[in-house]
């Protein structure tokens, strides 16, 4: 019997593994390089539009955010009209001028009239909300607005 | 002395981890959208006197309910698409039917008595429902932003031929963290001089209730 046990060396040899790591962790340093870490948690649906007339969003000044959408599937209890959503919580139209108040705090000086508001605002929103969260903005000062878009075609 | 051979790691788990941190950074990733249409609002101001502006300067917008785009310009009243918005925006701002002191000279438009006079006295106006949907307000404000530029390229490109840029272009070398300040300073200027050509004048009116 120890003859035939013998014959064993006809087996496809064991792929070399040891290299796994090495690509793995080159995809793991890409995306954590490219990762943002979300600021807030969303608790509104947000599709955003497109547009291809684009710009970038100018990074050397502040820059706020103001969410609007419809609550998201697990927030049904909130009703299914488009709301605010201002750091972590919803938001009533009256709460804007705080909450610019509020991110002007921490700026130096000079940058607090800089501040820039892109508001992220879901496809199927109504204007009624958008303009009466502009005419909160004209009030709080804040004059500098975006209206984030992905890029693609406008309709 | 006898050599003892260090005991060799086992590095094969290691990919196992390497994994797992992987998987944890795709899920989180959400790339980042950044971009968009940047818009400047107006002040509010106390009550004054509305500056007298000759009807044939403003191409009136006004979006329905349903998302329905309705043009008063030129003494026509006519239902748009949104596709062919763009089109008649460049027609309004490029008309230049100017005389004397509102002549436009780099105008190619048809000069038509009843549009409008200058870039620089042109105004589109815009007033949108309550119920119109944000989508088909940021189509129409994508349009309008387009009709400027395709302007504006036009006259930068004559302005400046040797650069062999478009005014977007421009612009966004200009944004471009990587430009050098001198050749920012260089650009700024030119932007600015096509800027003050074409101005953006466009105003927005409050909303109207929906019935």
């Amino acid at each position: 019997m120890a003859k035939f046990n013998k014959k064993k060396d006809g087996g496809l040899p064991a792929v070399n593994t040891a290299s796994l790591p090495d690509i793995v962790f080159m995809l793991l340093f890409f995306f954590m390089v490219a990762t943002v870490m979300r600021e807030n948690t969303l608790k509104i649906e947000n599709k955003l539009p497109a547009a291809d007339q684009i710009e970038k969003l100018d990074k050397k000044y502040p820059i706020s955010y103001i969410y609007v959408g419809k609550p998201s599937s697990r927030f049904k209890s909130f009703g299914t009209e488009a709301r605010i959503q201002l750091n972590d919580n919803y938001a009533e139209v009256t709460d804007i001028g705080p909450y610019i108040a509020s991110e002007r705090v921490p700026l130096r000086e000079e940058l607090k009239n800089k501040i820039t508001v892109a508001l992220k605002v879901d496809v199927d929103a109504n204007m009624g909300l958008v303009s009466d969260i502009k005419q909160e903005l004209r009030k709080a000062q804040a004059l500098k607005i975006n209206y984030t878009t992905r890029q693609g075609e406008a309709f | 002395m006898a050599k003892r051979a260090a005991p060799e790691v086992n590095a094969g788990s290691m990919a196992d981890i390497a994994f797992l941190l992987l998987i944890f950074f795709l899920v989180t990733t959400t790339i980042a959208t950044d971009s968009g249409l940047n818009r400047k609002l107006p002040p509010i101001q106390d009550e004054t006197e509305p500056p007298v502006i000759k009807q044939k300067n403003i191409f009136q917008l006004q979006v329905n309910r349903n998302n329905q785009l309705f043009l008063k310009t030129a003494g026509e009243e006519k239902v748009i698409e949104i596709k062919d918005l763009r089109k008649a925006a460049v027609t309004f701002l490029d008309n230049g039917g100017g005389i004397g002191e509102d002549a436009c000279p780099k105008c190619q438009g048809a000069k038509n008595p009843r549009s409008s006079d200058n870039f620089n006295k042109a105004i589109i106006s815009l007033q949108n429902d309550r119920k119109t949907k944000y989508s088909t307000y940021i189509a129409v404000q994508n349009e309008i932003l387009a009709a400027y530029n395709e302007l504006r390229d036009r006259e930068f490109k004559s302005a400046f031929p040797n650069l062999d840029m478009s005014f977007v272009e421009a612009s966004k070398k200009y944004a471009a963290p990587r430009t050098t300040p001198e050749e920012k300073e260089k650009l700024k200027e030119k932007i600015t001089q096509i800027k003050l050509l074409i101005p953006q004048i466009f105003s927005e009116a409050e909303p109207k209730k929906a019935g």
